[in-house]
């Protein structure tokens, strides 16, 4: 099964052993309110492969602009970002995407799972949207997908509807559907957010299991004894990381 | 090398996520094809159901009319008023391809002359009558479609040899007292005597003869000098009128065709021009009414889609879906409601034609482009509603539309 999240061939594999995941030089960002909103100030932050990174901070500290950074959804106002080596501060629109596409898989808080596909077709979708660089071919999706809820423990669920599931299945559906393309990262936004604290200890040891088998995580969340589970925790404050 | 890749979907996957978007909400999809398979249905219901009510309006006609040609000589100043048809008329339009009878027939002056029985002076009773004497040929007796009520009529040795041979029309019949043919009847015509061969019970064409005696051509130029026939009548295959009344004046008077009236069947599109009129008009303008309010049941159906999918567009591009493929992907789910319209449109509107022409007994009649092009004025409907809403989800950021919520 671990075959599953060895990271794929796209990733300059020569430098993959000592360049870190994730990069982040002096990274501010800045949005154009009156008065300007300073949400990041400074940000340096490295993540190697394998780690696991809690990202911890009260509400309004930051971190979900840090996550947009990261996840390519929004764009620093200054400051370098490698991710994989690659720098992305000054990619296009389109290759930003095709970038978050390939290296990144996302798990919300709140799952976003579409409630009128099956599981497995929920996690089917992610192969959907590749790149010039990384196809999926249609053949074997399927299987591919039942492959990855099998590692998060619901190969027993394939053609349930997400209605049907309980919160903790909801999130391991979705964190399957961020596996099933092998990215480099797996970003997770409040992904106990949602659940209750027995739930909540399922789901960390899955991460631990994943983190166990070379994939990085990084993980924003607000509660700190979920940040004290991961391998290293930050906290962010006021937009600055300590 | 990283930099350079780009965002690519193949274009199956993006039909079923298409397809898959739509059967999420069938109950939705079904009312918002509806006011497409309305104007589809109307469009294409209009167009069959004139078609057919003016196919058969022109089928009522080609039963006596459309297959009826005279011919006459033109009335020209200071020329000479002799006929200008031939005594062999018959002869040479028979030979037409798409004549199935010809004949001529002509009055015959008989200088008041008065028809009777038997030369018996009954002051009591009137027993002398005018009654009007036709010369026509033999042929004549098929162009008009007779049917006889009694014995035969005249052939070409009659004409040739002058015989003094009638035929009677039964209004005529009636007056003269003559009801059978078996006790060899005869009439007089001033002092001439003629014997009767046959009485007609009816016929489609020129009434006139219902009420005449008729006598053969040969027999009114020895007799009253006829000098040539007055009328060509012309009985031709359906759908030959036209063809044939082209050529009856060249061939009867190939030196001054223009001197020959002919007169032949309105032609079958002018019929129909007439039958499609402003309903019809009204019809279309209808069917083009309710294909817009469909339009804008689809436009506003995929807006209200695009603001419930907000939280689906966002994790679509957190996966590394491109904005066009978003744009595409609701551009399609529109066109497909459109095209599934038109199909279903055009299958109303054909069973609606079909089920006309069986109401009217009239086979249903509807150009085969109808149908088959009808459902890509869905699809165009259906493209033309989803570009807003498909430019509205493309433009969607995607951390606002993850923040959305499911």
């Amino acid at each position: 099964m671990s075959d599953l999240l060895v990271p794929t061939e796209s990733v300059p594999s020569a430098a993959a052993s000592t360049k870190p995941v994730v990069d982040l030089r002096s990274v501010s960002r800045t949005f154009d309110t009156t008065p300007p909103v300073h949400a990041l100030i400074d940000v340096d932050l490295e993540v190697q492969r394998g780690d696991w990174l809690a990202v911890a901070g009260p509400s309004g500290s930051g971190k979900s602009t840090l996550l947009n950074v990261l996840g390519l959804l929004d764009i620093a106002t200054s400051g370098t970002y490698l991710l994989d080596g690659i720098d992305v501060s000054g990619l296009s629109d389109a290759e930003r995407t095709a970038v978050r596409g390939e290296r990144i898989g996302f798990v919300f808080q709140s799952f976003h799972l579409l409630s009128h596909r099956s599981v497995i077709e929920n996690v089917m979708l992610a192969e959907v949207y590749g790149t010039t660089n990384r196809r999926f071919p249609r053949s074997g999706r399927r299987e591919r997908a039942a492959a990855a809820l099998e590692r998060v423990g619901l190969g027993h669920r394939l053609e349930f509807l997400p209605s049907r599931l309980s919160g903790g299945e909801r999130q391991r559906v979705a964190i399957a559907r961020a596996l099933v393309t092998r990215p480099s990262l797996l970003l997770a936004d409040e992904p106990t957010g949602n659940l209750d604290t027995h739930t909540t200890e399922s789901i960390l040891e899955l991460f631990e299991g994943l983190r166990a088998d070379d994939l990085t995580i990084i993980m924003i969340t607000h509660d700190s004894e979920v940040a004290e589970r991961a391998g290293r925790a930050v906290r962010i404050r006021d937009g600055r990381l300590s | 090398m990283t930099a350079a890749s780009r965002p690519r979907v193949s274009w199956r996957d993006l039909a079923d996520e298409s397809i898959a978007g739509l059967f999420a909400r069938p109950a939705r999809a079904v009312l918002t094809v509806l006011g497409t398979v309305l104007g589809i249905a109307a469009l294409v219901g209009t167009l069959g159901i004139s078609r057919t009510q003016s196919n058969q309006i022109v089928g009522r006609f080609d039963a006596l009319a459309a297959t009826e040609i005279t011919a006459t000589t033109r009335e020209s100043g200071g020329r000479a008023a002799g006929s200008v048809i031939p005594w062999s008329a018959e002869a040479r339009v028979s030979r037409l391809n798409g004549v199935r009878s010809a004949g001529t027939i002509s009055s015959v002056d008989v200088g008041g002359a008065l028809a009777r029985t038997v030369p018996v002076n009954d002051p009591a009773n009137v027993t002398e009558f005018d009654l009007p004497v036709r010369a026509v040929s033999p042929g004549l007796f098929a162009a008009v479609r007779t049917q006889l009520r009694t014995g035969r009529v005249f052939d070409r040795g009659h004409s040739m040899r002058a015989d003094r041979v009638a035929v009677l029309g039964p209004g005529a019949a009636d007056r003269l007292g003559i009801n059978r043919i078996s006790n060899l009847p005869g009439i007089y015509v001033g002092n001439r005597v003629f014997q009767v061969v046959g009485i007609i019970d009816d016929v489609a064409r020129r009434a006139e003869l219902l009420d005449a005696i008729i006598i053969p051509e040969g027999t009114a130029r020895a007799l009253y000098r006829l000098k040539g026939p007055e009328r060509l009548q012309v009985d031709t295959a359906v759908g030959a009128a036209a063809l044939v009344a082209s050529q009856i004046a060249p061939v009867l008077n190939p030196n001054d065709p223009a001197r020959l009236e002919v007169s032949s069947p309105p032609e079958p599109k002018a019929t129909k021009a007439a039958v499609t009129g402003d309903l019809n008009r009204l019809f279309l303008v209808l069917g083009a009414i309710s294909l817009l309010i469909g339009a804008i049941g689809i436009a506003n159906v995929t807006l209200v889609s695009v603001l419930e999918r907000t939280g689906e567009i966002g994790l679509r591009r957190s996966l590394g879906a491109a904005r066009r493929h978003i744009a595409i992907q609701f551009l399609a789910e529109a066109a497909l409601t459109g095209l599934a319209g038109g199909i279903l449109g055009a299958t109303v509107g054909t069973l609606a034609t079909v089920i006309y022409g069986a109401s009217i007994d009239t086979t249903p009649v509807l150009d085969a482009r109808i149908p088959l092009l009808t459902p890509l004025l869905g699809l165009l409907t259906g493209v033309l509603a989803g570009l807003y809403p498909a430019v509205k989800a493309a433009g969607k950021q995607p951390v606002e539309a993850l923040r959305s919520g499911t």
